[in-house]
């Protein structure tokens, strides 16, 4: 698996956080690997450590409540060992993020314009000139209409489709390579959602990024996606291609989130299957599987070491002892 | 408490549960200390619809189109400026049918289930306190509350003392759906009641919702904007844009055969789930139009890729075939001037 083509090498990567009265450990020993010009997504419910996952990436979580074990190589660099400096020059540089919500992410006091553009002289060394004239590339190049205009405009006097353009094109001012985006889409309407998940795999093409994308809503990941990793408890739980994890998902976990979906096929007046009890405490792990409370397959074994990772083809693998028993389609 | 309500539905089962006529409600805003600004939101622009005894009307549509406004009129929670609503032949508010005991009959729930609920009370309490206002004793209230927390799937030797801040967001709503509940309403509004639940826990709910309907007859009003889960659980879908209803329809038939240029756009704006046929083109671009300002004639104009002249100029009435579908387009209205039109002497395809 690990080539010159990986990007992103995220290595037994731990998550505690320590400001609580007891340690909650949100994500533990996760793996992933990013290629370049490869999009994944990450998946799961709410407390699965998905975003944890990603904002570890740029190392976002307050150093004073929180534990980052494992590594993080993004390129030649480990995030987890950056220096304060080496780690600002890191940001918007080498990875950039963007959020669900731009007008909590935007600055309110400053037009959009004026935020690009301070972000590119923070990077290279440019006239403000060549850096409002690359803004206003930008804000072509994510269709914002009439963006001569927009640049000066505040992030209130925006739409909330445009406000999310506005974002990508700041979080693509510095030329990233990794491109880290937190539920970009899930507070916008259905018909905007769709115009920017193609504005993002459009831009990926284009420019060549590795995107890390976390989303609740498979749809979503589905539409941008080329590999998918599911995570539960936090951990990754499975991942493979897109095709692989649609066509033929294999951890029960996995199925059976498929399975409790509403959509077109669900016949109108049948019970939707539906995955009893609830994800466990993270403060307080159990010590076999994090799924097997509620797994339908699970077993004594089950209960009493979590699996490790077992490879199901060369690029799907899940965490489970019972794959065997899951070869039927769902 | 099953019975009653079996006794009380059988009157109103000829004629539809509830119906709507002309609503309207806009917002002024505000002016500035300069005197600029103003102006009026068009949150709902004349409005009618209906819903019939015992199904699931599901409403759909962008933020800002209306959907919990009018779920909010339809409650009197916010006063309309004008409309009528009929409940069971009587209209609400008149000597016939107080707004009191209306709201008996008519319950919502709401998308934030930890802000529905009084932080202060144990979740026993609120599914009982309602009734209580309405007249029960405290101790059949409490026991009414303890037998409908079992009925949601909350073991009420478990939970019934807790506080909502001891459950999660499944539990919370649970909660909601069983004070909804309490004074053994015929129709509950349930607005984005789902959306704010991880998917998991949406599917338990949703089955919940399908049980209760069937165990005490309900009626409900479904607004969500997750197309997939309005599908899945209404009869009848209504789809709005900018304040006015532009499709309203059987589930299946519109999900199948939209015939509004904005009902087909929204439908296939839901992302694909299927990794060989993903997405290609966006189905329209740019935002929903502010509604303060709406376009002139059929609001859509701006993104329809039908539009022509007329559009701009013509509003277009909400027209229904035979089997009650209605449309609110020009395309579909015989000698409207639209060339895609039917012509004045043919039948209404």
């Amino acid at each position: 698996m690990s080539d010159e083509k990986t990007f992103v090498d995220i290595r037994d990567l731990t998550v505690t956080f320590t400001g609580g009265r007891k340690p909650v450990r949100a994500v533990s020993g996760v793996n992933l690997k990013v290629k370049r010009g490869e999009v994944v997504a990450l998946i799961g419910e709410s407390g699965s450590g998905k975003s944890v996952t990603l904002r570890s990436i740029l190392r976002l979580h307050n150093p004073s409540h929180s534990k980052l074990e494992g590594q993080i190589l993004v390129g030649d660099q480990d995030v987890v060992q950056l220096s304060a400096s080496a780690l600002s020059d890191f940001r918007g540089k080498v990875a950039s993020m963007i959020f669900q919500e731009p007008l909590l992410a935007l600055d309110p006091v400053y037009t959009v314009g004026e935020q690009i553009i301070e972000a590119i002289l923070r990077h290279e060394n440019v006239s403000k000139e060549q850096a409002r004239a690359r803004a206003l590339s930008l804000f072509e190049r994510v269709r914002i209409p009439s963006p001569e205009r927009r640049l000066d405009a505040y992030p209130h006097e925006m739409s909330g489709g445009m406000r999310q353009r506005a974002m990508i094109s700041l979080a693509l001012a510095s030329q990233p390579q990794l491109l880290l985006a937190d539920e970009p889409t899930t507070a916008l309407d259905a018909t905007v959602q769709i115009q920017i998940l193609l504005l993002l795999r459009e831009l990926q093409r284009e420019l060549g990024l590795s995107v890390v994308f976390v989303t609740h809503d498979i749809g979503a990941a589905v539409e941008v996606a080329d590999r998918i990793a599911v995570m539960y408890a936090g951990r990754i739980v499975e991942q493979g291609t897109t095709r692989a994890l649609m066509r033929s998902p294999r951890h029960p976990y996995t199925r059976a989130l498929l399975k409790s979906l509403a959509h077109g096929s669900v016949k109108k007046g049948t019970r939707l299957e539906t995955i009893p009890g609830a994800p466990p405490d993270l403060s307080n792990l159990p010590p076999g599987c994090v799924f097997a409370e509620r797994c339908s397959l699970a077993t004594d074994d089950c209960r009493k070491a979590f699996p490790e990772t077992i490879w199901l083809t060369e690029d799907h693998s899940a965490r489970c002892f019972r794959v065997d028993q899951t070869l039927q389609p769902v | 408490m099953d019975t009653t309500v079996k006794k009380e539905a059988a009157p109103g089962s000829a004629q539809p549960l509830l119906m709507v006529k002309h609503l309207i409600k806009h917002f002024a805003l505000k002016k500035d200390v300069f005197g600029r600004g103003g102006g009026v939101v068009r949150a709902v622009d004349d409005i009618d619809f209906l819903v019939r005894q015992g199904e699931t009307l599901g409403v759909v549509g962008e933020s800002g189109c209306g959907k919990s406004t009018t779920a909010r009129l339809l409650m009197n929670l916010t006063p309309p400026d004008n409309g009528d609503i009929i409940f069971d032949g009587r209209s609400v508010g008149s000597r016939d049918l107080s707004l009191k005991e209306f709201r008996r009959q008519a319950q919502m729930v709401f998308q934030d289930s930890y802000a529905s609920l009084n932080p202060r009370l144990t979740i026993e309490d609120s599914v009982a306190f309602a009734p209580q206002v309405h007249g029960v004793s405290k101790e059949d209230a409490v026991e009414r509350a303890r037998d409908l927390l079992r009925r949601v799937g909350l073991d009420p030797n478990r939970f019934a003392e807790r506080y909502p801040h001891e459950l999660s967001g499944g539990q919370r709503q649970r909660v909601n759906i069983a004070r909804a509940l309490a004074l053994q309403p015929r129709l509950i509004i349930l607005d984005e009641a789902v959306s704010a639940l991880d998917k998991s826990v949406e599917a338990q709910v949703l089955n919940l919702l399908l049980d209760l309907k069937e165990d005490f007859g309900l009626t409900y009003v479904f607004i969500s904007h997750d197309l997939n889960v309005v599908r899945y659980i209404s009869d009848r879908v209504m789809v709005m844009y900018l304040g006015q209803v532009v499709e309203i329809g059987d589930c299946e038939t519109l999900f199948e055969q939209p015939k509004h240029p904005y009902t087909r756009a929204l439908l296939s704006s839901v992302p694909s789930m299927d990794p060989d046929n993903r997405t290609e083109e966006p189905p329209l671009s740019g935002d929903p139009p502010n509604p303060i300002n709406p376009p002139s004639g059929c609001r859509f104009h701006t993104r329809c890729v039908h539009a022509q002249a007329i559009c701009s100029q013509t509003m277009p009435a909400l027209v229904s075939d035979q089997a009650g579908h209605g449309v609110a387009c020009l395309m579909h209205i015989a000698g409207s001037g639209h060339t895609d039109a039917p012509s004045a002497q043919q039948e209404v395809a």
